[in-house]
């Protein structure tokens, strides 16, 4: 018996056999579950984006809440709404790794190290009963140390102070970069201005703490985080992309001109 | 009966894999600052240990020597990974909470150990068992531990506020310490004593005695 059991042929078939019933299983499990994750996946979304406009409420369900929310999908190049695509069915993050709906961004221009950009993304609007805009919703992202940081920043009706800024998903080191989560932190974003007297994106993440008693620093940085360097540094770099030039600029521009 | 009485229940005071065999300590530091993630990893855990000793057990007698270990591992990732994606459809919320610690159940030494020493040998009911037993072994510590850091670290038992602390208007000053991982070690060892206390053959005999002084000095 024993002899037998460790022979090359058993040791292939027994070997091929747990791989293809393990195979089976973990493959069953992804593909019955997947519906119910996405939904998760959407319901934690709209969620993120309700807390970075400083909005979540406890105790209503996020999909009431979502209801005072309008997604409109906006051309990044020409920084105009668009109704290319339904809001329902187009996902940004598919675009992102479509050739046809994305482009490639070129080395010196990548700031925020995301090699590539799509052409429409989903912003989300909350207006006042009237219609006037109240807060403007942005999609942002990011490379930090390890990962990707994908998050929301929220504007007020001037298109220049922040609102909220809050990441949904990273893989940041817990306990150093992970501390973007912290709601302390996140705190300090809000009523902080985005662009300078010139109009360049001036907000960012300083390393070390803030100097209360300089102007520029009180109104456009935040502390840095204590062992996150490039954490931090990451954010200040997605924030100047985004909404710089090649990010938001020429939306908000239109924007405020009453344009878009 | 009996036998499988023991190899349930024995793991949980008698052997307790954290407390005398000193294993899978590292997600009892991480995942215990509240009780609801807590109970939510020593369930996914039970149920790993308690189904990858069973099929292990079932097919203890084809596994191969030379890849015995790898069968294991595959069997044992499989179910991480099985648990993992049931926890993002049905826990999301906590399942971010438990983010790594999931995948990291493929890693605990509770669930390897167990398979080696325990579902190779024993036929698959029994195996089973074990493995409930020592899932409970586990759990059983750190429900102890994150009950002790939730109510001390935050004031509050399963997410409900109790002790009123001071960010909230109350009177309670969170222990900040009890937050921290290093706070799990202090309360493991106080786990550990108080076992030993109890049952005194866990008590681990001195590896060396110290000799008396007798060369007087300074006087």
């Amino acid at each position: 018996m024993s002899s037998n059991k460790d022979s090359i042929n058993n040791v292939l078939k027994v070997a091929l056999l747990v791989c293809l019933a393990c195979a089976i299983v973990v493959s069953t499990a992804a593909v019955v579950l997947r519906p119910v994750q996405q939904e998760n996946r959407q319901l934690d979304l709209r969620r993120n984006i309700l807390a970075a406009a400083g909005l979540l409420q406890d105790g209503v369900s996020v999909q009431e809440q979502f209801e005072q929310v309008e997604t409109r999908l906006v051309n990044l190049e020409t920084g105009a709404f668009s109704d290319e695509f339904d809001t329902e069915n187009y996902d940004p993050r598919d675009a992102i790794r479509d050739p046809a709906l994305s482009e490639s961004i070129p080395a010196s221009d990548d700031i925020a190290g995301i090699k590539r950009r799509e052409q429409y993304t989903e912003v989300y609007l909350i207006s006042d009963s009237e219609g006037a805009l109240q807060t403007l919703i942005l999609p942002i992202r990011g490379y930090g140390l390890w990962s990707t940081l994908w998050g929301f920043v929220a504007l007020d009706s001037d298109l220049n102070t922040v609102k909220g800024l809050g990441f949904y998903e990273h893989a940041e080191t817990p306990g150093l970069g992970g501390e973007v989560d912290n709601p302390n932190w996140k705190a300090q974003f809000v009523g902080k201005e985005v662009y300078g007297d010139q109009g360049s994106v001036q907000l960012a993440v300083k390393k070390g703490s803030v100097n209360r008693s300089n102007e520029m620093e009180a109104t456009h940085m935040v502390d840095g985080l204590s062992g996150a360097t490039l954490t931090s540094r990451g954010v200040s770099n997605l924030i100047q992309y985004w909404l710089g030039e090649r990010g938001f600029r020429p939306f908000l521009n239109n924007l405020e001109a009453g344009e878009a | 009966m009996s036998e499988t009485r023991k190899v349930l229940l024995a793991p949980i005071f008698a052997n307790n894999p954290i407390a005398l065999q000193i294993l899978g300590i590292c997600s009892a530091l991480a995942v215990t600052t509240s009780v609801n993630v807590t109970i939510v990893m020593c369930i996914a855990l039970t149920s790993v240990t308690a189904f990858s000793n069973l099929f292990i057990s079932v097919i203890r007698n084809q596994i191969p020597g030379s890849i015995r270990i790898i069968v294991q591992m595959t069997i044992i990732a499989s179910l991480v990974i099985v648990v993992d994606q049931i926890l993002k459809a049905y826990a999301f919320e906590i399942s971010k909470q438990l983010s790594v610690f999931v995948g990291l159940i493929i890693t605990n030494c509770i669930v390897m150990g167990r398979a080696e020493a325990f579902a190779m040998q024993n036929p698959p009911g029994l195996s089973f068992m074990d493995g409930v037993g020592n899932g409970l072994g586990y759990s059983v510590v750190l429900l102890f531990v994150a009950v002790i850091r939730e109510f001390l670290g935050s004031g509050s038992l399963f997410g409900v506020e109790i002790l009123a602390t001071v960010n909230n208007g109350g009177w309670y000053v969170p222990n900040g310490l009890l937050l921290l991982p290093p706070s799990a070690f202090f309360i493991i060892g106080g786990f550990i004593w108080i076992l030993r206390t109890v049952y005194k053959d866990q008590v681990e005999e001195n590896d060396f005695t110290m000799k008396a002084h007798v060369k007087k000095e300074a006087m």
